[in-house]
């Protein structure tokens, strides 16, 4: 057993885990943060994406010990005030979900690469940058659709503060 | 309709809880003193159990118990069973071998579960499971469907001579059909194959286990299309428990498309352990697990001849298929070949003679069952690609050769049982054609071609029965369940609504869309109206959400309701305004005198019907009502899809150019959900036609496709974004006038971008899925 500790959502929290513990097993058994899933055992599908020091990673496999000392955000912490985030509220009115179990990591993708595209975002890119999140409910039609509406709103909402 | 009525594109009233990870599906689910399963699987595709040996594992950190199917058997749980008996041509019943929930003498595919560890972590159950000694006897296995049938193969089931599980025919006399091929100007022929596919919601299976000693009661929760169907079926057959002794709950689930309307032995064995350990228990499929057993899709090898006259005119069909059912007949799975598949062969076409003759066979790979139009898209496939080749030996246009053979008046009764009701092929095929630009391709294809590209264009018209089905029809059929649904409609004392449903939401947005039929209704906000469903302990019965039924079924009971609701609403308005009851209108939120400025408002009506203080004579206070729908038939969305690609014959590579999808579904209640559903079908149907397929070493039985790295799932680079139509006529057989749309996309698609393919290439002989390797030797040997 190892004792880690990190920042889950703003919140320092610690615990011990085996060493073979991985990062979404940690997240979901200890903290009871159930939004990040898991859908595969080859970190393939992206269920499991969330934030590591504001980059996406797959929590499938990464070890809770290797996010000792990091800042992780998960689906849960990416709403502020109980207001959706632009890329979650961007998902509901463009129908970019169904079954909602893809869903947080889709979101978590998308933010992260809304992150280092900006306005700058388009289909082609926005598809080949899906590639590690699997989809099986929407066709990815939608989603993409709600990817480049969030990056347009985003941006446009950045140069409107500037 | 109203902003929130029935035509409204309304934001779905689920997202939030998804989009937050709120969400709760059945791997989410704590409860006190759970602990966890793994399953001892079969390593070998066919074996004899010499013997189980848990003694190790039962030694070992956190094991809580090692149980096997010896005492499964002793505890008296019974087989898994086929719920729709199929009689084969001569008149015997179809040959149904034992599953058992855990194989106690024999293996029968690459995955049986042999036993079970309960431990108190995944991790600790796991190791154990490995620790668990079983002794095997090696038997011989065979995987192809065609091959099990040739004579000295292994034997699967002791009941199933030769692996033939029934020999079924369907249609016009077969001598009568072999004139009319014989008679024929042109006769095509195919060989038609059918890839077996794996569904892969993205939520893998689980299920929790809680027995409750005090009260001898259970508690399942699970992922499951059906709840109430898993209730009946394992307190009815599997004797896990009568039915007021348990109690089965589908919260959220990840997507299911057919894999998940069946009971697997994990549930029961769950709830087994459950009682035999004492404590509840969690299992939780990994991908492997859910790629060996998951009821897989398809899998049929057929042989097909379509006749003309020297007028085009399609004379007979003739259809012989061999359908792989795997080591065990799932749920429903003999119904997927024969009435879910033969049925539908006469597809949008006026075909005077049909013969189809289907032979189901075991196999030692994993159980076959429903998988996304379950049978439709496997009749649509071979068809459209058979009049497609037809047209391209005729010389013909595609179009007009089907143009020529459309059914243009309704109701049209094939002679493969359907009567189709209502429907217009033409214009499907005119608005899909349009929206395609065909008349502009032979354009780009030129240009393509300057380019290296070889440039294809194809298009598929499909039909399919929904709205599953009439329960005295399929009663007469074999089935074992009637296939109506229920509703109850609660109207709280201040008027907010509760409407409990049978039908189960697994990702088709229920919470939204049957909120907007009574938002359509009454004319109250949707927000006032919850729609309650996947809990047999809040639902009184239900049949669940397979073959598009929610809306043409599962809403259709809802309106039953809604009207008796309304009925005695009206009554109680009219009391209270002193006017006929035949007066009172009810819309946006309240009850109205017609003709005159008299209203109550909705919530009054409500309120006077709870606090009885006022009610018309003899009436009983309250106001909910229930009802059971049985539809009078199925119903026929149909369409044209039509795919363009550009195939790069240096790679083999196939890009897909366009999509275009024109589709009838009746009516709609919320277009931007029906759009998605489309969406989503065509994505499983392009994976089916280019990259996915389930494949068996044929000698050991192995699943060489157990994980996304070998499965090839579509992804959003492999995909374009689709043109989605809708040319609607409304459905005559139920009161919405909804024809149901959840899996055209994946009836439609596989053989518009076959023919896209092949029509590029110029070789016919390419099976799905089409990818690189083999379109790029088709390629070269057509050179």
């Amino acid at each position: 057993m190892t004792k880690v500790t990190m920042t889950v959502n703003g919140r320092q929290v610690s615990g011990d885990v085996e060493e073979r513990t991985l990062l979404v097993h940690f997240i979901r058994d200890r903290l009871g943060l159930t939004g990040t899933h898991v859908g595969c055992d080859t970190s393939q599908c992206g269920a499991c994406v969330v934030h590591m020091d504001g980059k996406s990673i797959k929590s499938c496999s990464t070890l809770a010990v290797q996010a000792a000392g990091s800042s992780i955000t998960t689906i849960e912490g990416l709403a502020q005030g109980g207001e959706l985030h632009p890329v979650q509220a961007a998902f509901k009115a463009n129908h970019g979900l169904q079954c909602g179990f893809c869903t947080p990591g889709m979101v978590m993708t998308a933010v992260d690469m809304i992150n280092r595209y900006g306005g700058s975002l388009d289909e082609k890119t926005v598809r080949e940058n899906l590639e590690g999140n699997i989809c099986r409910c929407t066709g990815y039609h939608n989603i993409v659709k709600a990817i480049l509406a969030a990056a347009s709103d985003m941006s446009a909402g950045r140069q409107a503060a500037e | 309709m109203g902003v929130e009525g029935i035509g409204a594109r309304v934001e779905r009233k689920e997202d939030k809880r998804f989009l937050t990870g709120k969400g709760r599906y059945t791997d989410d689910m704590v409860v006190p003193g759970m602990k966890y399963a793994a399953f001892v699987r079969s390593p070998h595709a066919h074996a004899k159990i010499k013997s189980v040996d848990g003694s190790t594992a039962e030694g070992m950190p956190g094991v809580i118990g090692v149980l096997n199917g010896q005492q499964m058997l002793d505890d008296g749980i019974g087989n898994l069973i086929c719920g729709w008996m199929i009689h084969s041509k001569d008149g015997s019943p179809m040959k149904m071998g034992a599953w058992r929930p855990l194989a106690h003498e024999t293996v029968r595919y690459v995955g049986d579960a042999v036993a079970v560890v309960v431990a108190d972590s995944i991790d600790e159950a796991r190791d154990a499971a490995e620790a668990v000694v079983v002794d095997y006897e090696e038997l011989p296995a065979v995987t192809e469907a065609a091959t099990a049938l040739t004579g000295g193969q292994p034997q699967i089931h002791p009941e199933a001579g030769g692996n033939l599980i029934y020999d079924w025919a369907i249609g016009t006399d077969v001598a009568e059909t072999d004139a009319a091929i014989a008679a024929a100007a042109h006769v095509t022929e195919m060989t038609i194959v059918n890839n077996r596919l794996s569904p892969n919601p993205m939520e893998p299976r689980a299920a929790l286990g809680i027995y409750d000693g005090a009260e001898d009661h259970y508690t399942c929760y699970t992922t499951s299309q059906n709840p109430h169907v898993a209730r009946l079926v394992m307190s009815a057959f599997y004797n896990v428990a009568p039915e007021n002794k348990l109690r089965v709950i589908a919260p959220d689930v990840g997507g299911g498309f057919g894999s998940k309307i069946f009971i697997y032995p994990e549930e029961i064995v769950c709830l087994w352990a459950s009682k035999r350990t004492g404590v509840p228990v969690k299992w939780t499929s990994d991908r492997t697990e859910a790629f060996l057993t998951d009821a897989h899709g398809r899998d049929h090898l057929s042989t097909v001849k379509m006749a003309f006259d020297s007028d085009n005119r399609i004379t007979a069909l003739k259809v012989d298929t061999i359908a792989n059912f795997g080591a065990y007949m799932s749920l429903f799975s003999s119904s997927v070949p024969t009435y879910l598949y033969a049925t539908l062969l006469s597809g949008q076409y006026d075909i005077p003679a049909i013969h189809a003759n289907v032979r189901a066979v075991y196999t030692n790979t994993a159980p076959v069952d429903a998988y996304r139009g379950a049978g439709r898209p496997e009749a649509t496939y071979l068809l459209e690609r058979t009049i497609e080749t037809a047209a391209r030996e005729l010389g013909v246009s595609p179009a007009e050769l089907r143009r020529k053979n459309f059914i243009r008046s309704f109701p049209h009764q094939t002679p493969v049982i359907m009567n189709y009701d209502a429907g217009d092929y033409e214009a499907s095929l005119e608005a899909a054609m349009k929206e395609a630009d065909w008349a502009g391709f032979d354009a780009r294809k030129a240009e393509a071609e300057g380019r290296g590209k070889k440039r294809g264009i194809g298009m598929s018209c499909y039909i399919e029965a929904c709205g599953i089905a009439p329960s005295a029809a399929v009663g007469s059929l074999g089935a074992g369940v009637g296939l109506w649904e229920s509703a109850e409609v609660r109207v709280n004392a201040v008027g907010t609504i509760e409407v409990l449903t049978g039908s189960h939401s697994h990702g088709q947005g229920h919470e939204t869309t049957f909120a907007q039929l009574v938002a359509d209704r009454f004319g109250v906000p949707i927000d006032s109206v919850s729609i309650v469903h996947g809990d047999t302990d809040k639902v009184q019965m239900g049949m669940g959400t397979y073959g598009s039924r929610s809306g043409a079924v599962g809403m259709s009971a809802i309106v039953k309701a809604l009207d008796k609701v309304e009925v005695k609403a009206k009554k109680i308005a009219a009391h209270l305004m002193e006017a006929d009851e035949s007066d009172i209108v009810i819309e946006n939120g309240e009850a109205k005198v017609a003709g005159t400025d008299k209203t109550v408002p909705w919530f009054q009506v409500a309120l006077a019907a709870y606090t009885a203080h006022n009610l018309p004579a003899g009436m009983e206070p309250g106001l909910k009502e229930g009802a059971f729908y049985d539809p009078s038939n199925f119903t026929f969305p149909a369409g044209c899809y039509i795919c363009e690609v550009e195939i790069d014959p240096e790679t083999g590579k196939t890009e897909i150019v366009q999509f275009v999808a024109a589709d009838d579904f009746g009516n709609i209640i919320n277009p931007m959900i029906v759009e998605g559903q489309v969406h989503g079908g065509i994505a499983q149907g392009i994976g089916q036609a280019l990259l996915e397929a389930v494949h068996y070493d044929p000698q050991t039985g192995q699943l060489l496709t157990a994980s996304y790295m070998d499965y090839a799932m579509p992804r959003a680079d492999d995909l374009p974004s689709f043109k989605v139509s809708h040319q609607n006529t409304p459905c005559p057989g139920n009161p919405l006038g909804i024809k149901g749309c959840g899996e055209a996309g994946a009836i439609g698609s596989p053989p518009a971008l076959m023919n896209a393919i092949t029509d590029a290439i110029g070789n016919n002989d390419l099976t799905m899925p089409a990818t690189p390797q083999k379109v790029w030797a088709a390629v070269h040997a057509a050179q």
